[in-house]
């Protein structure tokens, strides 16, 4: 039987929206690709579960209370002194507190578990990289490796990954939704993260802090892969890549651009420590003449 | 001579700014012609500006916030159109310099400039006739704050025609707000309307907090207060302790800015984290300033429309109270991912989360209030209802990120946004519409159009859920939140649903503005029993609609806690009492001079026309001395005066 054409158009919607559902279901922080992530969304759901199990039967009492003892209905019981029960007054203070005592060991337990600075447990060596948010990009610098790039973090999978961040200008915070975790980035500061893959792909790695104009830009590619195809990205990064001293990372710092993916095939000793001290002098402003005022600093060209 | 001030500071470049101003210049000029047409000026100046009655002085709160709502809400929508606009990294209407100002207007304003005057301004209306009061403690410093407040939010809404406003979010984390990072005067214009906001209304704090403990009419002890004072009383103890360090972090900021000082910036071993940690002490107590008030508000309009007492009053008080305390203890919640370590994570997770307990208690006692009443399904009672059921999601959402782990891949993220919205918007906003609705007949004399009412308040709801629920999804999802423009085209779906959800919210707000001129335009009609419309509970209700500038001809007594409702109850003969002078406060123009000479003095700070900020404060300072000294502040009203008031009112109410 032909189908009507409202219900045809319905049913033409509700498959695109379940695509776009499906769509959603491959990315996002309930689609975790690591165990730092799993355990995140695991405890999410712990607590999350448990809180609508009490919260449903509350809102639909307080639905059918309102109907049902609606000023019209002859067959609710009218009780215009009832203001003090002592084993309901007893309950309502239960109910929440026993629900908060279950959560609050959650939160406090959690909190430890999965302490961004807490080593992961694995066989293998962890590998550094050390990260540097900039207006408005990331520095990926891996020190052991002697290569740093822009935008662009390549892990292989399976290494624990110990990230160290800092800022070389305002804040920021490192976020790759599907590895999970997240640690603000600070000028003149070291944060800690550990991350790990447990599955090749490439992940949406971000900016959740606002730091100015080009900020929505802000984002990278978590490329990650087996051991054999991280050292082949290495010796792509070792082929093509320019050198990174401090000079050069100085100029890319006062650049105030958004920008695409850059690999640096050798880099200065001690790299992120002068990151970490060159943020604590006076950034270079672009300063407000006359003719500007009421003008801040407005991102450049982008590179893209 | 003009400091930074140039010609160029007016972005006459920009078609949506200008347009935007040249239709607030004519809207002015319009209101300034139609007060000249109508020779009202004499009126505006004796009955308004100067007044120091508290009952108009709350009006005017309110009449702030209503007209700083159609603000935020401007920037609110044109938000969610970018949102709709920008996906797969096409740019939208408004460039990043553009819409981050927006942004930051949006939360600065709905916090600051809407949420916080209609809150303060209910309070000032309601509290001193619920506690059988003549006025507020200190008259003359209650029209002070209000003028502070409102020239905080002129300074700020200038903003939007001379120069810019900050790109920095609302609550301006350096060191993005830095010299160096922002150079123009977009976060002066932020820092110097909220200092002087700030000071507004940490003077009401003081003189609210003053009036509930020494102006309570005989026989009404702490634990006879109607519970909208006791929150009123527990917001303002919070405003007392925690707008002082609003004000001191601001002036370490602008001492940054200013005096080349480096409490937070990057270089001269400033820190940035102190900021977020003060900013934060000062935050999370604004929220319980905002909501506790409108806790208040739905015990007394669910006790109402219930013909029910309160259900568990003192429960309901030391719910109150126990969230006045523990607010200061859970400001760190806001930035577990700052890397505190996970015994200081856990220890504030459990903190946020005990809060959750006394407001549990206070959704339960609302239920059993209903339970064995008659409620009637006024509009006050649909914004309580609706409020409920959604402020209990919102409070879940919020307790889950509590849980640190949970707030790692949560936090910035649009489910944070989503949940903010979702306690403010279905908590503070509808409660302040619930006592917008239930109060208002109180203030006029008349009540509102129910149908209109009720109409707006489904519009609301629905836009509510539409425009919020998606961002929850889409904070799963991965989306952060202040995005320009996004490469995602996953995330279009759920913000065209948002984007919906705004129109029907406008929709919302359009019938309230229907629903306020249809009911002033039919006020003879709206008038039935307009002293006591709700058949309602507590002393607000016992005197006349709208009541003399002394409230009370005859100070009420209260035995009980709903005073108002058990003296009904009693047939008694009403005891044959002979009037007493009362001394009432003159009016004063000081609050309104002040005010002036702090926007002047504002705006010179901003441009650094800084000979314009000294002279400024030199003035006001003069005139506080002035004032100090000027002993004819009051004049007396004999009982032969009020005699004749009451019989004109009696017969006119």
């Amino acid at each position: 039987m032909p189908l009507p054409n409202a219900s045809k158009t319905i049913l033409r919607v509700g498959a695109a929206m379940s695509c776009v559902w499906l769509a959603a279901c491959h990315e996002g922080v309930l689609v975790p690709k690591g165990p730092v992530g799993a355990e995140e969304k695991q405890l999410l759901l712990e607590a999350l579960i448990p809180m609508l199990m009490v919260i449903t039967p509350i809102i639909l009492l307080t639905l059918w209370f309102a109907w049902w003892f609606r000023a019209g209905n002859a067959r609710a019981k009218y009780k215009p002194r009832w203001e003090y029960s002592g084993y309901v007054e007893f309950s309502i203070w239960m109910i929440p507190l026993l629900v908060i005592l279950f959560l609050g060991s959650l939160a406090w337990v959690g909190a430890h578990q999965n302490d961004p600075y807490k080593p992961l447990a694995s066989n293998r060596k962890p590998m550094t990289v050390d990260v540097v948010a900039m207006d408005w990009r990331w520095l990926f610098i891996y020190p052991d490796q002697g290569v740093a790039s822009v935008n662009e973090l390549a892990i292989p999978v399976g290494t624990p990954i110990s990230l160290r961040l800092t800022s070389a200008t305002v804040m920021n915070s490192f976020f790759v939704p599907q590895l999970g975790g997240q640690i603000y980035a600070m000028p003149g500061m070291e944060t800690k993260l550990s991350l790990l893959a447990d599955e090749p792909g490439n992940y949406r790695g971000l900016s959740a802090q606002f730091s100015g104009d080009g900020f929505s830009d802000m984002h990278f590619q978590v490329l990650a892969t087996d051991d054999k195809a991280f050292n082949a990205w290495l010796d792509h990064v070792k082929a093509q890549g320019a050198a990174l001293d401090d000079a050069t990372y100085n100029q890319l710092v006062a650049r105030h651009r958004t920008g695409n993916v850059v690999y640096y095939a050798s880099i200065a000793q001690d790299l992120f420590t002068h990151a970490i001290d060159s943020a604590t002098r006076r950034p270079v402003a672009v300063t407000a003449s006359p003719a500007q005022a009421g003008v801040t600093l407005t991102a450049g060209p982008t590179e893209r | 001579m003009f400091g930074k001030l140039t010609l160029q500071a007016i972005p006459f470049d920009q078609p949506i700014i200008m347009g935007t101003c040249l239709a607030i210049i004519i809207g002015i000029l319009a209101i300034l012609g139609l007060i000249t047409y109508k020779r009202r000026w004499a009126w505006l100046w004796t009955e308004w500006l100067t007044t120091v009655d508290h009952k108009r002085i709350g009006i005017m709160y309110i009449l702030l916030a209503a007209v700083m709502l159609l603000r935020g809400f401007s920037d609110a929508i044109m938000m969610r159109s970018q949102q709709a606009l920008a996906s797969a990294n096409a740019q939208g209407f408004l460039p990043p310099e553009h819409y981050d100002q927006i942004f930051s207007a949006h939360g600065t304003i709905m916090i600051f400039f809407m949420a916080m005057p209609f809150v303060v301004g209910l309070m000032n209306f309601v509290m001193p006739l619920q506690i059988g009061a003549r006025d507020v403690a200190f008259p003359v410093l209650n029209s002070i704050s209000f003028w502070l407040t409102a020239a905080g939010a002129l300074l700020i809404n200038i903003s939007l025609g001379v120069g810019e406003f900050a790109r920095t979010g609302w609550l301006a984390y350096p060191p993005l707000s830095e010299l160096p990072f922002s150079p123009g005067v977009g976060v002066d214009y932020y820092l110097w309307s909220l200092q002087i906001s700030g000071v507004g209304t940490l003077l009401s704090g003081v003189n609210l907090v003053t009036t509930i403990l020494k102006l309570r009419a005989p026989g009404m002890t702490l634990s006879r207060m109607p519970v909208f004072t006791w929150t009123a009383l527990a917001a303002n103890m919070l405003i007392i302790a925690a707008f002082p360090i609003l004000t001191a972090t601001f002036a370490m900021l602008l001492a940054d800015r200013y005096l080349g000082m480096h409490f937070f910036t990057n270089d001269g071993g400033g820190n940035p984290m102190m900021y977020i940690n003060l900013i934060w002490t000062w935050g999370h107590p604004e929220v319980y300033i905002l909501i506790l008030p409108a806790f208040g508000i739905f015990s007394e309009v669910i006790a109402t429309f219930s013909r029910k007492p309160l259900f568990g009053y003192r429960s309901m008080v030391v719910a109150t109270m126990v969230i006045t305390l523990l607010a200061f203890t859970t400001w760190l919640h806001h930035f577990f991912t700052m890397g505190s370590g996970a015994d200081v994570n856990g220890f504030f997770g459990i903190t946020t989360m005990v809060i959750a307990i006394p407001t549990g208690v206070k959704i339960f006692n609302w239920l059993f209030t209903m339970y064995g009443g008659r409620v009637r399904f006024t509009s006050p009672v649909l914004w309580t209802i609706g409020f409920m059921v959604t402020f209990t999601i919102g409070g879940m959402t919020g307790v889950l990120l509590a849980v640190p782990p949970a707030d790692f891949v949560l936090h910035n993220s649009l489910f944070l946004i989503a949940h903010f919205h979702n306690v403010i918007i279905g908590g503070v906003v509808f409660g302040c519409f619930a006592g917008l609705t239930y109060w208002f007949p109180k203030a006029f004399g008349f009540r509102l159009h129910e149908g209109l009412g009720k109409a707006a308040f489904w519009f609301w709801l629905v836009g509510f859920y539409l425009a919020f629920m998606p961002l929850y999804v889409l904070g799963f999802m991965g989306m952060t939140r202040r995005m320009n423009h996004y490469d995602d085209p996953a995330w279009l779906p759920y913000l065209l649903v948002a984007e919906c959800g705004a129109v029907c919210i406008l929709i919302g707000i359009l019938l309230q503005i229907a629903q306020l001129v249809w009911s002033i335009r039919k006020r003879d009609q709206l008038r039935t029993n307009a002293r006591d419309p709700w058949d309602g509970r507590t002393l607000e209700w016992s005197t006349t609609s709208p009541p003399p500038a002394y409230n009370f001809a005859l100070l009420p007594k209260a035995d009980t806690v709903d005073a108002f409702w058990e003296a009904k109850q009693e047939v008694a003969e009403p005891a044959e009492q002979a009037y007493e002078s009362i001394e009432m406060p003159k009016n004063s123009w000081l609050g309104f001079a002040i005010s002036f000479f702090a926007v002047l003095g504002g705006f010179g700070m901003i441009w650094h026309i800084f000979w314009m900020g000294v002279l400024s404060l030199l003035a006001i300072v003069a005139l506080l001395g002035w004032y100090s000294w000027d002993e004819d502040d009051e004049y007396e009203l004999t009982p032969y005066d009020i005699d004749r008031l009451e019989r004109v009112t009696i017969h006119a109410g």
